[in-house]
């Protein structure tokens, strides 16, 4: 049992569990401590010294964030001599820091910023600028991020994301002394490193140092192009998360806001990546199936399983760069988001009768890796760049606001068609677990005729915030196509976040685990909690967004992808079947292997 | 000159070694015999900061653990010491036996000698000699050494950033608590002595606490190891005796023109000829690890203190934020008051600042930057100046 501290912060009596630090006990009476490399997700640092106290009887100041409370502990949070070192600490961070707030992405969205305004008092910079004396580079080469390091206060909250939550390592500390730096392997631009773009690093950068490259310009030009038609598909994860960066809760499902704000803006059609989500699983789920039917019937030894599923792009690059000999795993779908621009510049321009050449397809992701997929030369099947731009839920605020839009009042409109249907099923791809829940969902009813055997078709183990999550589904009473399954056990497994996915890699690897099918999605959370998605982040936030996912689900008429009367429309029409010539030439892919540094 | 002779004091030099007979009778008795006697000893570490050894090895020993190391600290990086440098070429073995008697007393089955990137050249002899070692104490006790070189950073001679360079990772200091004994080098409970201060515990064991401690002071029993350089006729290593002021130290070692001593290098104290007779070597008074530079009338100040902290701007880790611009603005900000791009007046900024950083560093670097700053500005103020 945790034993009960007993200390006194600024005279008031506070109890905490054995374990917790003075910060956490600070907080537990709402005494506010600032910080700046301290951040829920990650590993005490201790480096920044911005929440230095006060302990009477100690010489020194302590780190709040790193120092354990413990028992008749005497806490001074905002003495003069706390005061006094935190000043000089924030005017030495400014001293470093590239401060041209006006000019900057994350001018008001800025850690240092709300440090520096509530605790500068005098116009007057106290200690020499060195940011002229610094030899400061921008690495700009990537399609997703941007690193400046003259904005960077060396908090190492993104070597820590980096290190720990995904186990990429693409961003490590480089250089001491006044060279000290963080930087890449040899130094190299991000794009030509490990680097998954997952872009967890900015949801935790608390300057500018760390952004994605934004497209809001160049969208806002082809929409005032006259000649171009200009499609937009919004991510399930979006309209869970838009909200908090326009002025709502976090948990509150903005869909219809969403949709209207974006007719506002002016988008020609605005459509749908659940539609593609749904297409997802037909063609993931036959693939499923056709799998298991090549390895237990035909004994084809070619055939790889497990299957994976390719839908998050971070996890894509993760495993062309550190399991390369997986690759053929992968399920050969492309993800939602490039599926849907396949189209958009196929099917969707001959229903519309529009000159491919003239449309512009963008999509609003919750993920800046998606910046980098579209840019992948894999995605140009339509004959054109499948996915012209893709922009964050944070970048569609911005858009807003520019727009200058209320986004609070806006009426709730729906989304246009065609390829603007959803069904639960889509929706929650946007959630670790959602991507095997729905194709659980239709695999097992084409395999067995009936519906999944979990009350109101949700599969609860799937979900949730446990990174490893093993579910083995019983399949029986199967249709007569499907004997060879009778009886069988279909055994799963999910994980968000690279560090877990790694260790479900290193599992199937070593032989310990006999998985058939794996989700996996990059960042904590899966979609929700992705690199692009409004900031801050943290568990509480990510489970809120879950919750709205899953009430969104509960919501829709339609619950199970094969049901969505667009995607049955659309293999009438044009696609036929699932895994047809056509579906192969559009929505599928392969991948190659890239350099393990 | 040297009417006045400093007692010499020949503890650890002294080729009266035969370990293995030391040990012997040493392992004969209980560990908290042998805790008990460098406990009443009073003998504190040798590296600087003064932590009693007998604690630390008793604290160690109570402490938990399936597996617990004894590490020697050789990564002698403090500008102007090089004592353990000598002690490592001319006694190493008493350096290994020391290692050893705390390995039986703490329960440590491998040991590691952290060796300074720059002393590689010692490494052939003292693998040599540690060859030997083992072979000769093979029956007594269950217990290897290795040696492991450090890449030449100064700040792997704090010790939670040596375990972290022993671990294969950056060298970086570690927040404090957990303290080494506890959770050091692999998170096990570690005992991190200095070469001296292991030699000198394994002489406790063969003289007994009595002969150590009725040298020195009470706040600083026992002699200790000085590598003297500067402005002096007599530079070179030697062992003395604790508690002496500085005004005979200058007696005996300055060239007659001695304007200031830094006591303990560039993280140490400056102190000026007006205060060297009321200044006392030693824990009371300015400890030291050993360093001991002496400077005539014929030197900067401020160049010295421009030359400390160039030293401290590069050897930062750079991890917390009031050593990393903390040194580069104490650097940048005594060379723009001498240039007349800011006002004397701003070197009590920077004074504060070096207080901020005294109070607020992460680990002892950070913190021990304050003593030379704030000693030679505050009693040289006029040569930052003109």
């Amino acid at each position: 049992m945790a034993k009960n501290i007993k200390l006194k912060i600024d005279g008031v009596d506070v109890q905490v569990e054995d374990g917790k630090t003075v910060l956490d006990a600070a907080r537990a009476i709402n005494v506010h401590i600032p910080t700046l490399c301290y951040h829920e997700d990650l590993c005490v640092a201790g480096n920044c010294r911005v929440c230095v106290v006060e302990v009477t009887g100690a010489k020194a100041l302590v780190a709040s964030c790193a120092m354990p409370a413990t028992d008749g502990m005497d806490v001074l949070t905002n003495s003069l001599k706390v005061r006094a070192a935190r000043k000089n600490i924030i005017e030495l961070l400014l001293s470093e820091h590239n401060a041209d707030c006006t000019m900057c992405y994350k001018n008001k969205k800025c850690e240092l910023q709300d440090l520096a305004s509530e605790y500068k008092t005098s116009g007057e910079q106290l200690f020499i600028d060195l940011v002229p004396l610094k030899d400061y580079t921008i690495d700009n080469f990537s399609p997703s991020i941007i690193k400046d390091d003259s904005k960077c206060i060396r908090c190492q909250r993104c070597v820590r994301t980096c290190e720990e939550l995904q186990h990429v390592s693409a961003l490590g500390v480089a250089y001491k002394g006044d060279k000290m730096k963080i930087s890449t392997f040899f130094e190299n631009p991000m794009y030509d490193v490990v680097c998954t773009n997952c872009g967890q690093c900015i949801n935790r950068c608390p300057t500018g140092s760390l952004i994605e490259r934004n497209y809001v310009d160049e969208v806002w030009d082809a929409i005032y192009d006259e000649k171009k038609h200009v499609v937009v598909q919004t991510a399930p994860a979006t309209r869970v998360a838009l909200g908090e960066d326009l002025g709502f809760e976090a948990g509150h499902v903005v869909t219809g806001k969403m949709v209207s704000a974006l007719k506002r803006v002016g988008f020609d059609s605005v459509l749908d990546t659940d539609f593609s989500a749904d297409l997802t699983i037909m063609e993931e789920g036959t693939e499923l199936l056709t799998r298991l039917k090549k390895a237990l019937v035909d004994k084809d030894p070619t055939v790889k399983l497990p299957m994976a599923t390719s839908c998050s792009p971070g996890w894509i690059k993760f495993i062309e760069h550190t399991f390369p000999e997986y690759l053929d795993n992968l399920s050969t779908c492309k993800s939602p988001q490039q599926m849907f621009g396949a189209l958009a510049k196929t099917y969707y321009a001959k229903k519309r009768d529009i000159d491919p050449a003239d449309i512009v397809s963008v999509s609003i992701m919750p993920c800046t890796a998606k910046k980098f997929e579209a840019d992948r030369p894999e995605m140009r099947s339509s004959g054109y760049k499948d996915v012209d731009y893709v922009l964050t839920t944070r970048e569609l605020a911005r858009m807003i606001k520019q727009a200058g839009l209320d986004f609070l009042s806006l009426p709730e409109e729906n989304y246009d068609s065609i390829m603007g249907e959803s069904t639960g099923a889509a929706v929650i791809f946007g959630a670790t677990g959602g991507v095997m829940e729905a194709a659980l969902r239709t695999a097992y009813e084409i395999v067995t005729g009936r519906e999944v055997p979990f009350e109101n078709l949700n599969i609860t183990p799937v979900r949730g915030m446990d990174g490893v999550k093993e579910v083995t589904v019983k399949i029986e009473g199967t249709l007569p196509d499907w004997n060879f399954l009778e009886g069988a056990e279909l055994k799963t497994v999910t994980a968000h976040g690279l560090t877990n996915a790694k260790y479900v890699m290193e599992r199937v690897k070593s032989g310990e685990a006999d998985y058939h099918f794996i989700e996996i999605m990059a960042c904590p959370g899966g979609c929700i909690g992705g690199g692009g998605q409004p900031i801050p982040t943290n568990m509480e936030i990510r489970k809120k967004r879950t919750e709205a996912i899953y009430m969104e689900d509960t919501g829709k008429p339609i619950r199970k992808s094969h049901e969505n009367p667009e995607v049955v429309a659309i293999y009438k029409e044009f696609l036929g079947e699932p895994l047809s010539h056509k579906s192969h030439e559009l929505l599928h892919t392969h991948y190659k292997a890239r350099q393990r540094y | 000159m040297t009417k006045n002779k400093l007692k010499r004091i020949d503890l650890i030099f002294h080729e009266d070694c035969e370990c293995r007979q030391v040990l012997e009778k040493t392992f004969s008795r209980s560990n908290d015999e042998i805790i008990n006697d460098i406990l009443e000893s009073g003998l504190k570490g040798r590296g600087g900061a003064g932590f009693p050894t007998g604690l630390k090895w008793k604290f160690t020993a109570e402490q938990p653990a399936d597996e617990r190391f004894v590490i020697c600290n050789a990564d002698e990086g403090e500008p102007g010491t090089f004592k353990d440098r000598e002690i490592l070429f001319k006694v190493p073995s008493k350096v290994f036996s020391g290692m050893a008697v705390c390995a039986k007393v703490i329960g440590a089955k491998k040991g590691y000698i952290y060796l300074r990137g720059e002393y590689r050249f010692l490494l052939p002899e003292l693998q040599k000699a540690l060859g030997a070692f083992h072979r000769d104490i093979k029956d007594l006790i269950d217990f290897e050494i290795i040696i492991q070189m450090g890449s030449g950073a100064y700040i792997c001679g704090e010790e939670s950033a040596l375990f972290e360079s022993m671990e294969g990772k950056r060298g970086e200091p570690r927040n404090k608590p957990p303290y080494p004994t506890i959770s050091g080098f692999k998170d096990k409970p570690t005992v991190i002595n200095n070469v001296e201060t292991l030699v000198y515990a394994f002489m406790i064991c063969k003289h007994g606490p009595l002969s150590f401690k009725e040298l020195g002071t009470s706040d600083s029993r026992g002699s200790k190891v000085f590598s003297v350089s500067g402005d002096t006729p007599i530079a070179g290593i030697y062992e003395l005796e604790l508690g002496m002021s500085l005004e005979h130290f200058v007696e005996e070692f300055g060239d007659g023109d001695t304007k200031a001593v830094q006591v303990g290098g560039a993280a140490g104290f400056c102190v000026p000829r007006k205060k060297l007779k009321e200044t006392i070597i030693g824990f009371e008074g300015v400890p030291t690890g050993g360093s001991m530079k002496v400077f005539n009338s014929s030197r900067s100040m401020y160049n010295v203190l421009h030359n400390y902290l160039e030293f401290f701007e590069e050897e930062s880790c750079g991890q917390c934020t009031p050593c990393r611009v903390g040194c580069q603005q104490l650097l940048k900000g005594i060379e723009a008051v001498k240039k007349g791009e800011k006002k004397a007046i701003y070197l009590d900024q920077l004074l504060k600042l070096s207080e901020t950083m005294k109070l607020a560093s992460k680990c002892g670097l950070g913190q021990s930057v304050a003593n030379s700053f704030s000693s030679i500005v505050d009693n040289f103020r006029e040569e930052m100046i003109y």
